[in-house]
């Protein structure tokens, strides 16, 4: 039987769901940002917002592209590759040595593909890599110190967030919070180093939540348990737009972006353990809250007009507006992910569990359809494409599911023989994934 | 025989192009604070890359005094300009790179980084320079020249010639700056037979006096100023959280100086407890006090407040904070302040610290009067103990 609880707004599930103020004080709190246009009822304008939006935000790419952890939208999912499907040794197009540790995922634009990593025995030498995609060579390196506290469990390290990029620059944070900025061909635009400006920003764990491009400004989660905070950061210079504080518990989910119900505006997830704050992309001014819990390690995801939140299992929700609270549609406490973070594909909801359980639940209202036991352990959150999944253990087994088979299927899987914890990337009709050692192209030509 | 004009154009050029390299550099060495200076550093960076090879001494040369940030901007222009030349088949300018890398008193970074371009183009030249680097400021270049001491001593004890094994480990350990070469040639050491004086090594507080225990419930002794933190009274006697808060004396004999308010006062949890010593240093100058711990904690040095963390239990290691100050000659005091909070999970007992007082490359100063370090019993912590290592 299956957990699963409809919640239909109101008084009383606003306090089920932990809502902080009575509806009035939060229509005062959530007026919107100076600059903003005046929202209207009916989502038509939402609509035509955030596709206006979007396409400013994406002049130089293409849908091909992976631009930053989870890659489009922060959905996991290709839209624009073909991957193949049943994997064996022959599928390994190359595999080409890293000079240090990570955990971070590759970002991919065009033909170029880029990845950080940490080096030395203090884990204090930074390294940025552009390699072609095509071919494996590494077309530039670049290398800088870490400024900030390096310290982490042995699991993870140094370059553990994965870098974004909007096109035209890359953006690379590290555990240490150094937060680089590069264009594509390797030229410094601007350095930052977080706790240097921040000095009790940092946690002795290892950092890992990943920043977003949003429009103009980058959002640089640094939620730990002392100096805790998120940044939105002007993309041209490295100055802060604005510098929220958060709850002083360490967090490693990423955020992500969801339009404004009415204005369409952008606006981000800020994720923690107390729940959510969704922020003016541009401002960092509140729009809306959730105060019923979030996971501290998966992230949402947001599909289909609905929020997927790892809140009390798995949360869905229609998200707010500026003054305007969100409509929660189901939660299902069966559908608790790990580490890894939910992905939505095709008509399904999927979770993967410690123990290698992957989930899958309708859309609609959030019930379980069935489960299937993969190989784990897992770190890596499952990408997809079209109707398969791809599972990176850590052990270096890549499994590829079949979501379309009845009770889910693993279709084939390859041995990488090395050990995986971070999510792998799909672009240039390939799979990108990288190990402390290196970074291996499967699929592709 | 040129045209004098063609001589003063080529003069002036010069002139301007040395103008511009020092406007681009003072340019970088300008950024600051939350993102203070990034767009001309940019513009700068992007003017400095086109330079051909014989601008990476002096590029080397500015990271000198310059902050963080700035030697970033800096190394990643050398990596650039060396990565360029390089690859349209040219050198780099080793006999250069060589003088820059001999002169200590330029930015140890900066000297690994010279060391590391001369390599690339001359592996042998590398391997020849490594052995010359054992007592050097830099970690990374003493590291590997370390190695390549433990390794003869790895060598002679393959061989099964004790004596010899011995003589290098020896003398590796004069020169280990890195705790996982001071481990393992400790360890090694021990096995032969040697004692090892690793607190001393390290130079680790070992002797001090602790007060227990104010409270910390929810939190709250974080940001409470306690007696200790007005005036360290030792004689003086406080109503603590349970019983009478009173100073003890302790002395450790971990290997890696960890102080542990648990042996003084009982496994407590929601507490707040004080340590407090006297450093008597030689002389006056620069040092490092570094920290490992995993509760809340404070540190006042000679009655400043160094720095405070409240973060609880995320994990501890040798060196986890480093906190410069200067040294008097004579007595200085410092005093530790050390939360424990409320949570009841195996992993959270700990309430501890270690604390040590080095240079920047690791290297202990020792007190004028420092005490003998106190035997270890059987049982006590030695250099396997995990809390030691990272």
């Amino acid at each position: 039987m299956n957990n699963v609880k409809l919640v239909t707004g109101g008084a009383e599930s606003r306090q089920r769901l932990g809502v902080r103020q009575s509806a009035a004080a939060f229509e005062r709190v959530g007026k919107a940002p100076e600059g903003w246009r005046t929202p209207k009822p009916g989502g038509s304008l939402a609509r035509v917002a955030m596709l206006s939006w979007l396409t400013v935000a994406s002049f130089t790419v293409t849908a091909a592209d992976w631009l930053q952890f989870r890659g489009p939208g922060g959905t996991g999912i290709a839209t624009e590759a073909q991957l193949p499907t049943h994997l064996d040794a022959k599928s390994v197009a190359w595999k080409i040595a890293l000079p240090g540790r990570g955990l971070s995922s590759p970002v991919i634009v065009g033909d170029k593909v880029f990845v950080t990593a940490s080096s030395g025995t203090e884990q204090d030498r930074l390294h940025v890599l552009c390699f072609s995609a095509k071919s494996g060579a590494k077309l530039w390196e670049r290398q800088f110190w870490a400024t900030g506290r390096t310290m982490t469990f042995p699991k993870t390290c140094v370059a553990a967030n994965s870098p974004c990029s909007d096109g035209q620059r890359l953006f690379c944070l590290f555990s240490s919070n150094d937060l680089l900025c590069l264009d594509l061909d390797g030229n410094v635009l601007w350095l930052r180093g977080l706790t240097r400006d921040y000095p009790n920003a940092s946690n002795s764990l290892g950092m890992a939540a990943s920043p977003i491009v949003v429009g103009d400004t980058l959002v640089v989660p640094v939620e730990n348990d002392s100096e805790s905070f998120t940044a939105g950061i002007d993309v041209a210079t490295g100055a802060n737009r604005w510098k929220n504080n958060r709850p002083k518990v360490a967090c490693w989910a990423t955020p992500v972006v969801v339009p404004d119900a009415k204005s369409g505006q952008p606006l981000v997830v800020l994720q923690s353990g107390p729940g959510l704050s969704v922020v003016d992309a541009r401002t960092g001014v509140e729009a809306w809250y959730f105060t019923d819990g979030a996971s501290t390690m998966s992230s949402s995801v947001l599909v289909g007009g609905v929020l997927y939140v790892p809140s009390k299992g798995m949360t869905a929700m229609k998200p707010g507006a500026a003054g305007a609270h969100p409509e929660v549609l189901w939660q299902n406490a069966q559908l608790s992910p790990s580490t890894a973070s939910p992905v939505v594909l095709g008509d399904k909801v999927f979770t993967l569990n410690a123990a290698g359980i992957l989930s899958a639940a309708g859309l609609a209202d959030g019930k379980r359809l069935w489960q299937l036991r993969t190989t784990g352990p897992y770190s890596a959150t499952p990408v997809g494409v079209g109707k398969f999944l791809y599972l990176a253990n850590e052990k270096g087994l890549v499994q590829v599911v079949d979501t379309a088979a009845p009770e889910g299927a693993v279709v084939s899987s390859l041995d990488l023989k090395d050990t995986f914890i971070g999510t792998p990337s799909i672009g240039a009709g390939a799979l990108f994934i990288r190990s402390d050692k290196a970074l291996v192209k499967v699929g592709g030509s | 025989m040129k045209p004098l004009s063609l001589i003063l154009l080529g003069t002036t050029l010069a002139l301007s192009a040395q103008a511009d390299f020092k406007s681009d550099i003072a340019a970088i060495r300008q950024v600051g604070a939350e993102g203070k200076g990034n767009p001309p550093a940019a513009a700068a960076w992007k003017n400095l890359a086109k330079a051909d090879a014989k601008s990476l001494v002096p590029l080397l040369t500015a990271m000198d005094d310059a902050n963080d940030l700035a030697a970033n901007y800096l190394r990643s222009v050398v990596d650039a300009i060396a990565d360029r030349e390089l690859a349209a088949g040219r050198t780099l300018p080793q006999a250069d790179l060589e003088k820059f890398l001999a002169e200590k008193q330029h930015n140890p970074r900066a000297r690994r980084l010279a060391y590391e371009l001369i390599a690339r183009v001359s592996p042998a030249t590398g391997e020849k320079l490594l052995p010359t680097f054992a007592n050097d400021p830099s970690v990374e270049l003493r590291r590997d020249a370390v190695q390549r001491l433990i390794d003869a001593a790895d060598k002679a004890l393959a061989a099964q010639d004790k004596a010899a094994a011995t003589k290098e480990f020896s003398n590796a350990l004069t020169y280990a700056r890195d705790e996982a070469q001071i481990k393992k040639v400790a360890g090694e050491l021990r096995k032969l037979g040697q004692e090892v004086d690793l607190p001393k090594h390290f130079g680790f507080l070992t002797h001090w006096k602790l007060l227990g225990a104010f409270d910390n419930t929810k939190l709250v002794g974080f940001d409470t100023a306690y007696p200790p933190e007005k005036t360290v009274d030792l004689a003086a006697t406080y109503d603590g959280k349970l019983d009478k808060a009173r100073w003890v004396d302790v002395a450790t004999a971990h290997d890696y100086g960890m102080v542990d308010f648990n042996k003084s006062f009982g496994d407590l949890k929601g507490v707040t407890g004080y340590a407090f010593t006297e450093f008597n240093a030689a002389t006056a100058g620069l040092a490092e006090l570094r920290l490992g711990c995993k509760n809340g904690w404070k540190v006042w040095f000679n009655g400043a407040l160094l720095f405070g963390r409240d973060e609880y239990h995320r994990g501890s290691r040798i060196d986890q904070y480093r906190l410069p100050v200067t040294l008097k000659a004579g007595k200085n005091t410092i005093l530790v302040k050390a939360c424990q909070n409320e949570e009841v999970k195996d992993w959270t007992k700990e309430w501890e610290f270690q604390l040590r007082v080095c240079d920047a490359s690791g290297t202990a100063i020792l007190a004028k009067d420092r005490p003998a370090t106190p035997k270890a019993q059987a049982g006590a912590a030695k250099v396997d103990d995990k809390k030691g290592t990272k």
